[in-house]
């Protein structure tokens, strides 16, 4: 499965080695005055590094898929390698890490103990923490979800696993009405610290109802927060952070993703729940994605670069809420958006996404925001007609090819 | 039929309690006919026979569990008048007949402060359940943890929530327990356990599971020496809703310190219980789980507590949960708004002469635990208890705009960065609680 993954999913195979140096990304953030530093992955497989959000002034067209090589001169000051992992095995390193640190820290789900779970995110940790602290639950989603609250309410710490996010709309009652009211009705007294994690998205002819988006139904329960991981680091460091955050979070993965391979730090990190990724500085265009549409984005931008454009690529991560202060700087610069999501064309990160920035951003904008988007259909099971409903790299690059004109 | 619960005393023709009827040893309760009663006689042959199939399902299976009630009437019958074999102390009688007036002076005050326009939206009152709440929360220690439906008013107080941060809650006052802006409907808190009040149906089972694991985790994971018990409240509606089977087999699987309490007041609105469910009789589904099923006289709070030491004994010893059916009737309409039409008054008249209220003030006088006097005191206190409430709520002061915000997240980094770069949280909008979020 992996090297099918490998090969469909395109410029994972340029980027599949890339050296995760950095210098700390921590993730405390509340001083008012922003230090960006920023994390390039290139479709050439090369990196660089280093401040670049003041300093990237190169006119007209960029010649070069890499940006400034001048940046590179402050590169890292990490020491050590760094070590290669699959993105599952990220996943599970930040858990381990986690369930280490406090005890208080459990998993709850559908075959996450004896069976390691099912995209082996929780492999090895059963018999490491026991079977309570990696529960096997009967197939109860909505009473199990809800369990997990009852428990986050009187202590523990709960991560619940949705053995494909999709099953998770049979626990909607419990993630909208408790997990993301309970703090609020109770007047501050509860909290809920879950997080609720699983994969989704389109994968390979799994058929409709295991290929949902769910990200699209929950985005408007007030009390949650979403992110989206898609590459070996950030899903580690989304992990941690989602389980040391307070508010229940919801985390999620994409079925394609999980045999990703990257490098990451081999000292602690932890990434930012509200903030998105820089992962292409550029000039001409802000190309907004998240999760596995971020390598179809990365394919058509090394198209792109041929033709001589110059796309900024943001990855959001960041579903709920939206990290407004970077997507607004990208907009304020290039005055030009193509959002580049896998949800449903109707209602979907992309259309909130849309809106918001129209509402804050609108006098920047040189033209309409252009959002491309699933279609509206159920997931076929046929290959092609499943490759039809998701947007395709060529999309991509004609939708900018237009918005650039 | 394999069932990992310990058969306790599994009796022959199952007592006439399990009937919906008055209990034939009361001869002063009327006993109206079975047709006016359920309404119709083709219900009424079904449940007659119900019963017979059942008492033979008690002969042969000792699969099926059950503790009667019957315990306690053969204590009673047993024992002469003497103080030794009473069921309470005096001081244990004066406790739960205050508890039991708080919880009924209360929703009357509901009643009418609801009518004079203070409190708005749905209100459900527990008028003729007080023996319920009382029998089971009396007995709880302040770790135990109690989670109930949007019927909560009643388990709040029990659980020991002052009053007055109640009554300041149904005002929406920001003294409220929950700072007004749960409602009548989300009754939480924190420093008494009580974790909810929840609107849905069933919603709250889970969370009381979760509460009972976390009870299990303490002791397994923490090693601590924790036996905290967690009851969840709910009604006979409930009892056909997928959650409630769910959490029954999960709690009895991992042998959760949990008691599931069945409200059985026989109507979920408008929808009699007989006409939703194919087996009425709740308690039977226990067994199917793996937990002994009771069935008690809900409106006798003796029998109540009675029940309720054994099956909140059985959690804090580890032996897993047990699913208590109480017989029960609610004197008003499920909520305010309810014009409560389709109930026949015969029936409510039959249990109005069982309100459990004057049950139990009739034993305590007749064997001697107190005086009228006493009682009527505990009254006095009580009523002085609600005008107090309801005067410090009328004075506590309205939600400022400010609070609008405040308590989404736990973390509120969770509203995000704005466009300048800077939390949201940190907007002075925000604690204003004008910011656009």
């Amino acid at each position: 499965m992996a090297a099918a993954i490998m090969q469909s999913v395109g410029a994972t195979t340029a980027i599949s080695s890339v050296n995760y140096k950095n210098s700390g990304y921590a993730s405390r953030r509340s001083f008012p005055e922003r230090k960006r530093s920023c994390l390039s992955i290139h479709c050439d497989g090369s990196l660089t590094f280093g401040m670049n959000n003041q300093n990237n002034r190169s006119a007209g067209l960029s010649t070069n898929a890499v940006a400034s090589k001048q940046d590179n001169v402050t590169a890292s000051t990490a020491s050590k390698p760094g070590h290669e992992l699959l993105l599952f095995e990220a996943l599970r390193e930040g858990l381990e890490e986690e369930m280490d640190r406090d005890p208080h820290v459990c998993v709850m789900g559908e075959d996450v103990g004896h069976y390691g779970g099912s995209y082996k995110v929780t492999k090895g940790l059963a018999p490491k923490y026991g079977d309570l602290r990696v529960l096997d639950t009967p197939i109860a989603e909505n009473s199990f979800t809800g369990m997990a609250i009852g428990a986050a309410m009187t202590g523990l710490r709960p991560i619940i696993e949705g053995m494909n996010m999709g099953f998770l709309l049979l626990a909607f009652n419990q993630i909208s009405n408790n997990c993301g009211m309970l703090h609020y009705t109770s007047g501050g007294q509860f909290k809920i610290p879950v997080v609720i994690r699983g994969p989704g998205g389109v994968g390979r002819q799994l058929g409709a109802e295991h290929s949902q988006r769910l990200e699209s139904y929950f985005q408007s329960i007030p009390g949650i927060q979403m992110v989206a991981c898609s590459t070996p680091y950030n899903a580690k460091g989304l992990m941690k952070a989602a389980i040391r955050s307070d508010n229940p979070v919801i985390l999620f993965e994409h079925v394609l993703l999980y045999n990703l391979k990257g490098n990451i730090p081999d000292e602690e990190y932890v990434c930012s729940l509200e903030e998105a990724e820089m992962v292409r500085p550029g000039e001409h265009v802000t190309i907004l994605t998240y999760s596995r549409m971020r390598y179809h984005v990365m394919q058509a931008a090394k198209t792109l670069v041929n033709k001589g454009y110059d796309p900024e690529v943001i990855d959001i991560r960041s579903l709920k809420p939206f990290d407004l202060y970077t997507i607004g700087n990208s907009v304020k610069k290039t005055h030009r958006v193509v959002i580049v999501e896998e949800c449903m064309r109707t209602g979907g990160i992309g259309a909130s996404l849309t809106a918001s920035i129209n509402e804050n951003f609108h006098d920047y904008l040189d033209a309409p925001i252009v959002c491309l988007s699933s279609q509206d259909v159920p997931t076929p099971y046929a290959g092609t007609l499943e490759e039809w409903t998701v947007v395709q790299p060529a999309q991509i690059v004609a939708a900018v090819e237009q918005i650039c004109k | 039929m394999a069932c990992s619960a310990t058969p306790k005393i599994v009796h022959g023709p199952l007592p006439t309690n399990s009937l919906r009827s008055a209990e034939k040893s009361d001869s002063s309760c009327k006993f109206m006919g079975p047709s006016s009663f359920f309404g119709s006689k083709s219900l009424n042959k079904k449940l007659f026979s119900v019963n017979k199939a059942v008492s033979s399902v008690g002969h042969r299976s000792a699969a099926v569990v059950a503790v009667s009630s019957d315990v306690v009437k053969e204590k009673k019958l047993k024992s002469s008048s003497s103080l030794s074999n009473l069921l309470i102390t005096r001081e244990e009688g004066l406790v739960l007949y205050e508890d039991m007036i708080l919880g009924r002076a209360f929703e009357d005050m509901c009643a009418q402060m609801y009518y004079r326009g203070k409190m708005f939206g749905f209100v459900h009152l527990y008028n003729g359940q007080e023996a319920v709440s009382t029998g089971f929360i009396k007995l709880l220690k302040k770790e135990d943890c109690v989670v109930s439906t949007y019927r909560d008013h009643v388990h709040a107080l029990s659980k020991g929530v002052p009053a007055r941060q109640v009554m300041s809650e149904l005002f929406g006052k920001t003294t409220g327990c929950c700072r007004g802006q749960g409602g009548s409907m989300h009754m939480f808190s924190k420093e008494h356990n009580v974790l909810g009040g929840f609107a849905f149906i069933g919603e709250g089972i889970p969370v009381a599971t979760g509460a009972a694991f976390t009870s299990k985790y303490k002791r397994e994971v923490f090693k601590e020496d924790c036996d905290e018990v967690t009851l969840a409240f709910f009604g006979d509606g409930t009892c056909n809703n997928g959650q409630f089977f769910e959490c029954l087999n999960m709690a009895a699987l991992w042998k959760l310190p949990i008691v599931f309490v069945v409200e059985n007041n026989l109507w979920a609105i408008g929808m009699s219980h007989l006409r939703s469910t194919s087996d009425p009789e709740i308690w039977k589904k226990g067994p199917a789980f793996g937990m002994p099923g009771v069935h008690v006289d809900g409106m006798d709070v003796l029998k109540v507590r009675e029940v309720a030491k054994e099956a909140v004994g059985r959690a804090r010893r580890g032996e897993g949960p047990t699913l208590v059916e109480c017989e029960t009737y609610r004197f008003r309409g499920h909520s305010l708004a309810d014009p409560d039409e389709l109930r026949d008054p015969a029936e409510k008249a039959h249990y109005a002469t069982r309100d459990p209220i004057a049950a139990l003030k009739k034993y305590i006088l007749e064997n001697n635990l107190a005086s009228e006097a006493d009682l009527k005191a505990i009254e006095k206190k009580i009523d002085e208890e609600l005008e107090e409430a309801v005067e410090f709520a009328e004075e506590s002061p309205v939600p400022a705009r400010s609070q609008l915000l405040e308590n989404v997240f736990a973390d509120p980094k969770g509203f995000g960065i704005g466009p300048d770069g800077r939390y949201r949280c940190e907007d002075p909008k925000f604690t204003e609680g004008t910011a656009q979020v």
